[in-house]
């Protein structure tokens, strides 16, 4: 009775001459999605939810203000305003504002939004004296940065 | 005369990309420029002095003390769910109820937190307060919340700017937000 034959041995192969182009893809996926690191964050930065979110069209008239609890414990635990690399003092930011705006063409030095990344777990006194600054300095275009909430099944 | 055809060496293409790939997945990050958006008054000494006395009426309290909990129109809260509809109703009371708004040009919803109160806290009402707003807009233009929102993000389109002029006429964005007290910090 041979009707059950062994099979002959079959070489198990996966074919791999398609993997750089795989890999490629995904390549470009994220060379086009991301954009590069240009600070490295040095408070906590835990962005809190929200879902009525708007969108900042030109990354180009944005300035980033990143608040927080600093990360290394030699800074201390009080919350610190971070502005591209440094930490920076409340009275500062009309400078930091003002610097940021001659880095603009002339015709869209009025239209730079401050971005604030806060911590969520930062207090609104930190908060309020930034902003403050910000109407001194008569930069009155704010965004507090968000996450979208998932929408709720309701 | 027999030719060799010169091939190359393909096998180590998957691992030359790859390697490209965690490059660019450590060295970079996923933009995150959302969030919401508020204008701030002018500078403390170039506003007037402001003689205008507001109405008790026109104003819709909410305040926050420096350990998150709420207080709005006077009245200690714990259930926000219902919030957002009664600003709604607040804003286009249009003197049906005597108690309530005159018009929403003149209704205002006035947002105060303390120096104690948490960023969380702050942006969970902020959204609330806006997203009545934009529910209001979004149903004058005849668009989805998500659309105007949408629309207002980008309004050198004509077409959105449209939409934005229609949603927001004769509906000004009256949300006070004072100075902080400073009971906490």
């Amino acid at each position: 009775m041979s009707k059950f034959k062994k099979k002959t041995e079959v070489k198990q192969e996966i074919p791999t001459s398609s993997m750089p182009d795989v890999v490629f893809m995904l390549l470009f996926f994220f060379m086009v999605t991301t954009e590069l690191r240009e600070t490295s964050i040095e408070v906590k930065q835990q962005i809190p939810r929200a879902e009525q979110l708007r969108k900042l069209m030109r990354k180009t008239l944005v300035a980033n203000l990143y608040i927080g609890e600093p990360t290394k414990p030699q800074y201390g635990k009080e919350p610190k305003i971070q502005a591209d690399d440094t930490f920076i003092d409340t009275k500062d930011i009309v400078r930091w504002v003002n610097e940021k705006r001659n880095e603009l063409e002339e015709f869209e030095r009025d239209q730079l939004t401050v971005s604030l990344k806060v911590d969520q777990d930062a207090k609104r006194g930190i908060i309020s004296d930034v902003e403050l600054e910000l109407r001194k300095a008569n930069a009155r275009k704010l965004l507090y940065n968000t996450l979208q909430e998932e929408n709720k099944l309701d | 005369m027999a030719r060799s055809t010169p091939e190359i060496p393909n096998a180590s293409m998957a691992d030359i990309a790859f390697l490209l790939l965690t490059f660019f997945l450590v060295t970079t990050t996923m933009p995150n420029n959302k969030g919401l958006s508020i204008a701030l008054p002018p500078p403390p000494e170039a506003a007037p002095p402001d003689n205008v006395k507001i109405q008790e009426k026109n104003m819709f309290k909410i305040q926050i003390n420096s350990s998150d909990a709420l207080l709005i129109e006077g009245e200690p809260r714990e259930d926000i769910s219902t919030l957002k509809e009664e600003i709604k109703a607040f804003v286009l009371n249009n003197g049906r109820d005597p108690a309530s708004s005159d018009n929403p040009e003149k209704a205002i919803v006035s947002f105060k937190t303390d120096r104690g109160t948490s960023h969380k806290r702050f942006i969970q009402l902020l959204d609330i307060i806006q997203g009545a707003y934009y529910d209001i807009y979004a149903d004058q233009a005849g668009v989805t919340n998500a659309e105007f929102r949408e629309a207002a993000s980008d309004l050198t389109v004509p077409k959105n700017k449209e939409i934005y002029e229609k949603g927001r006429a004769g509906i000004p964005l009256n949300i006070s937000i004072a100075d902080p007290t400073k009971v906490g910090n």
